[in-house]
């Protein structure tokens, strides 16, 4: 385990340190009967020679964090010095492509996990109230779209929100607007993002819960209502306190697992309108120039961005450790 | 439970069995109707002109004499040879779960029976690493496999997702072994047993709900990655997703789409039997605490 992960985090940390070589360059002189012009090419065979001899680039400091593609300082202090409003700065940050991404990332993660929160929270509820022999059937079918490939059940979804697809047509109609199309829009794709995000994991959510509700002492539950509390009054006095941890406990397995949204953004096909910060890594990996060393800083970016979410998890789990021990 | 005070109005009675319904189509309706549709040609799929087209197929009539048909499938298995993929899915999956469950089991039974204090620090760097995106590592791996020759090739990728899979297992296994009582194997001490033949003979035979359940999330884990098997392996050994994905790059004929529709057809119909068989084991698992691959 040390080797397969803690090997690859240090081997992250310095390619990102690194850039490719630059070609090396060579004037010719090229003579032909209506006079000499000098033309400059690439050397293949020396810029091979020296890639072969140091494969990792030349050493390039943190260059790379403070590009265009990445943190992009110089950029970020014009736009704050030259913007005159809040507003302004902002839209001159959305040009950069990893501030971007981190917008999209955070706004994913940050409305995602309530709402999926409360969705599952509701279905366990009305799922608990139902009959013994169809809870079965109801939990197979919620099931459903947590167990799918993130990447194929995004897929469907993205077919049927299609503008030609049965939703997308729905939608038109509803709407009674012909040339509406969930993906031309930069709000719209969000918001269809957002929605298929809910959809992926609310299962999950609500099957803690679900298991919660099972735990739930009818004693405090019976004492309540001979106190005259109402219906709405049980589930917000009594449910949710005794459901409480397992909210701490979905909110962040949600948090960290949102922040790497990945496959709905190849999925739908957004990448238009909405980049992930895995997106980005993503991209740079892929195609034909492999941006090995960009791909690497936008990972330790995207490490340390794990980091700061996972550190409540962590403290908690140092406490129990310590009143268990 | 039948008293007076229990018995729900009925008004509050439609309004939650409502919702259940509302979210029953929400859930199963994309798969249904992406099911019935992969037997359509794709001017039906994507009705244009009239949605109920979707429905009774009116043009795979008129291209086929019959509203159903297996071009699609025809296409994407045979032409396309998915069965390829499909073939490469099996061995990574089945090697995967193999390998993590053997190397989990015996990592969390030791890290559960060890009182020391490194066996936190362990943990918690495995929760850490869970934490990970997929894809960062992937951007590690990628330059050394280069450079060593072992890019694009089927055992390659089965080490990298057993290790990402294994924190994960790990911390699975880990809690399942501290359920198990530790009276068990110390009374197997007791009668003389080495500490190797009290796990052989003591804690396999009461292991398997645990195992059987982490097999079950590291089988997801491995059939569901995309971020890894798209950036480690050769066109000629992708695996089912990956594969997929390429259809979509190739959608503007006339057809092609449809193949990738059941292709899709065919990678959820696994999952399908697989939640059907195992559904209480995957209930248990997502509740038993730290989990969810």
């Amino acid at each position: 385990m040390l080797l397969f992960i803690a090997l690859p985090i240090v081997s992250v940390l310095t390619q990102s340190v690194h850039t490719p070589h630059d070609a090396i360059l060579m004037t010719v002189e090229n003579c032909d009967p209506f006079g000499c012009k000098q033309e400059t090419t690439v050397d293949v065979e020396a810029t091979q020679a020296i890639r072969n001899a140091q494969p990792l680039g030349q050493w390039s400091g943190l260059q790379v964090y403070l590009d265009r593609g990445h943190l992009a300082v110089d950029e970020v202090a014009i736009a704050w010095s030259e913007s005159e409003s809040i507003g302004e700065f902002f839209s001159e940050l959305n040009n950069l492509p990893f501030y971007r991404a981190m917008g999209f990332t955070l706004t994913y993660t940050f409305t995602v996990t309530p709402l999926l929160i409360i969705l599952g929270f509701i279905i366990a509820v009305a799922v608990n109230s139902l009959h013994k022999h169809l809870k079965g059937l109801v939990i197979f079918f919620s099931l459903l779209p947590m167990i799918v490939t993130p990447l194929i059940g995004s897929l469907i979804l993205f077919w049927m929100v299609d503008s030609r697809g049965v939703v997308g047509n729905a939608l038109q109609w509803l709407f009674s607007d012909p040339d509406l199309s969930l993906k031309a829009s930069t709000t719209l794709t969000w918001i269809t993002l957002i929605i298929y995000g809910v959809w992926h994991a609310a299962p999950f959510a609500f099957v803690v819960f679900y298991a919660g509700l099972q735990t739930l002492p009818t004693e405090t539950l019976e004492s309540a209502r001979i106190d005259g509390a109402s219906r709405w009054q049980q589930i917000r006095y009594v449910v949710i306190p005794h459901l409480m941890p397992l909210v701490t406990f979905v909110a962040l397995i949600q948090l960290m697992d949102n922040f790497r949204v990945f496959e709905p953004v190849v999925g739908f096909s957004a990448e238009a309108h909405a980049t992930s910060l895995s997106w980005i890594i993503f991209n740079d990996l892929g195609g034909d120039t492999q941006l090995l060393s960009s791909a690497a800083t936008t990972s330790v970016l995207t490490i340390i961005g794990v980091s700061i979410l996972l550190s409540p998890v962590l403290v908690r789990t140092w406490r129990d450790f310590q009143e268990k021990s | 439970m039948a008293s007076n005070a229990n018995r729900t109005p009925t008004g509050i009675k439609l309004l939650t069995n409502g919702f259940i319904v509302v979210w029953l189509v929400l859930a199963a309706f994309p798969f249904l109707w992406t099911l019935w549709g992969s037997f359509k040609v794709e001017l039906d799929f994507f009705s244009i002109a009239d949605w109920t087209n979707a429905l009774t197929g009116e043009r795979t009539f008129i291209t086929y004499g019959s509203s159903f048909t297996g071009a699609g499938y025809e296409g994407a298995w045979v032409q396309e040879e998915f069965w390829k993929a499909v073939f490469n899915t099996a061995i990574v999956c089945v090697f995967v779960v193999g390998i993590s469950l053997t190397l989990g089991t015996l990592g969390g039974y030791a890290l559960s029976r060890s009182a020391y204090r490194y066996t936190f620090w362990l943990l918690i760097i495995a929760l850490i690493f869970r934490a990970m995106p997929p894809i960062t590592l992937v951007s590690g791996y990628m330059l050394p496999f280069f450079e060593w020759n072992l890019w694009g090739i089927l055992p390659t990728t089965i080490v990298v997702l057993v290790a990402i899979n294994q924190p994960f297992t790990l911390w699975m296994l880990h809690s399942f072994f501290q359920k198990i009582p530790k009276d068990l194997d110390e009374s197997a001490k007791v009668d003389g047993c080495t500490q190797f033949q009290a796990f052989r003979y003591v804690i396999i035979p009461v292991m398997w709900p645990g195992v059987v359940t982490t097999g079950l999330f590291s089988f997801l884990l491995a059939y569901n990655d995309f971020a890894v098997t798209s950036m480690l392996l050769a066109k000629e050994s992708q695996t089912m997703v990956p594969k997929i994905a390429s259809f979509l790059g190739t959608t503007q004929t006339e057809g092609n789409v449809m193949f990738a529709v059941a292709a899709v057809v065919s990678a959820t119909a696994p999952l399908f039997v697989l939640v059907m068989i195992f559904q209480k084991q995957i209930v248990g698992g997502l509740t038993a605490g730290a989990v969810k691959g």
